[in-house]
């Protein structure tokens, strides 16, 4: 690891779930008002994520009153109290930019995808 | 430590998140440690400074024949990187092979200027170089990046001193001032500042107090 990587490391998160683009995240974010700190939920589809170590980050979409919102996150940020993955969308690409184009119902709709669970497969006889 | 400038190296940038959240962006700066080749006093030398190397590895043979005499006359391991800085005052007790180190120098929220060679651009047009505006592209336009007129027919009649013009552009000095630290690592020779540094990484600078005096300066 590089000195420069090295300084970062403290900083980087570990208590954060896996998450792929496609999937549907709800992002608890701390802000602080005055002296006062709450948490504020932004819930969006993961359409990408981009930058590696302490400066990756991921941009969340979601269509609110008819007006789309983006919101980019820095994933190891400490205003990020909490990432919850609701849905987990099967998606082909990386970057779903795609979406923004898109109206309606073709804007939500993301097939869930099921992940497979590894179970060891009983050895055959 | 009365030495108030240090001699290291620019490794690279990265960022850090302050406790609520906004993102500092960092240069991680190899600090010394540097040791006091030569001490120049008025007497000796007509100026008050220390001369500092920074310790690092050197092969044997690329040391040359004065470079090493020096050395030797001062009685310190050879160095790759020779620089002088300025004393206030003769009274500081630093001799030659006195170790200076990041943490005697600066602490967090310090202001540093930091000097280095910048990267090299080659031989640039005036549009790179200064950002001048240039002319259409097409349209008919004859004058596309062409710096214009540098000195009239009547008056001037010839090229003022000082007329910007084509030419190298970088790999030269450069200084960005008042740089805040952001974090001192004892351990590792680390200096982190605030901010961009001028030269590629691997690139040697000079790491000074400031001249300059920040706005949030005590």
């Amino acid at each position: 690891m590089s000195a420069v990587e090295k300084v970062a490391q403290a900083q980087l998160r570990e208590d954060l779930p896996q998450f792929h683009p496609g999937d549907t995240l709800r992002v608890h974010v701390k802000i602080k008002e005055g002296d006062k700190e709450r948490v504020q939920p932004f819930e969006g589809v993961v359409i990408a994520r981009r930058g590696r170590g302490i400066q990756k980050t991921f941009t969340l979409r979601r269509v609110s009153f008819g007006i789309g919102v983006e919101r980019i996150f820095p994933l190891h940020s400490p205003t990020l109290q909490n990432i919850e993955v609701i849905r987990s969308g099967k998606v082909r690409r990386a970057k779903l930019y795609y979406l923004r184009e898109k109206k309606g119902k073709k804007a939500t709709r993301i097939k869930e995808k099921t992940r497979k669970v590894k179970v060891k497969a009983p050895s055959a006889q | 430590m009365a030495v108030k400038g240090i001699l290291g190296k620019k490794l690279g940038m990265t960022q850090l998140f302050a406790d609520d959240g906004r993102v500092i962006p960092v240069t991680v700066l190899k600090a010394g440690p540097c040791v006091v080749v030569q001490r120049k006093t008025t007497e000796n030398d007509g100026y008050e400074a220390v001369q500092l190397g920074l310790v690092e590895f050197v092969k044997p043979q690329r040391v040359n024949k004065p470079r090493g005499g020096h050395f030797k006359k001062h009685n310190v391991p050879p160095v790759r990187l020779l620089r002088e800085f300025r004393l206030a005052d003769g009274k500081d007790e630093v001799k030659a092979g006195d170790k200076v180190l990041v943490e005697e120098v600066f602490k967090p929220e310090d202001r540093v200027d930091v000097i280095g060679v910048s990267k090299g651009r080659g031989w640039a047009g005036v549009v790179r170089r200064y950002h001048f505006r240039g002319g259409n592209a097409s349209h008919g336009s004859m004058f596309h990046r062409a710096p214009g007129s540098i000195g009239a027919s009547s008056y001037p009649s010839r090229v003022w001193p000082g007329q910007r013009m084509a030419g190298q552009m970088g790999n030269k000095r450069a200084t960005v001032r008042s740089l805040r630290v952001v974090k001192v690592d004892a351990e590792e020779h680390l200096l982190l500042v605030r901010g961009a540094v001028p030269g590629a990484n691997g690139g040697y600078v000079l790491i000074q107090a400031s001249t300059k005096l920040g706005k949030r300066r005590k």
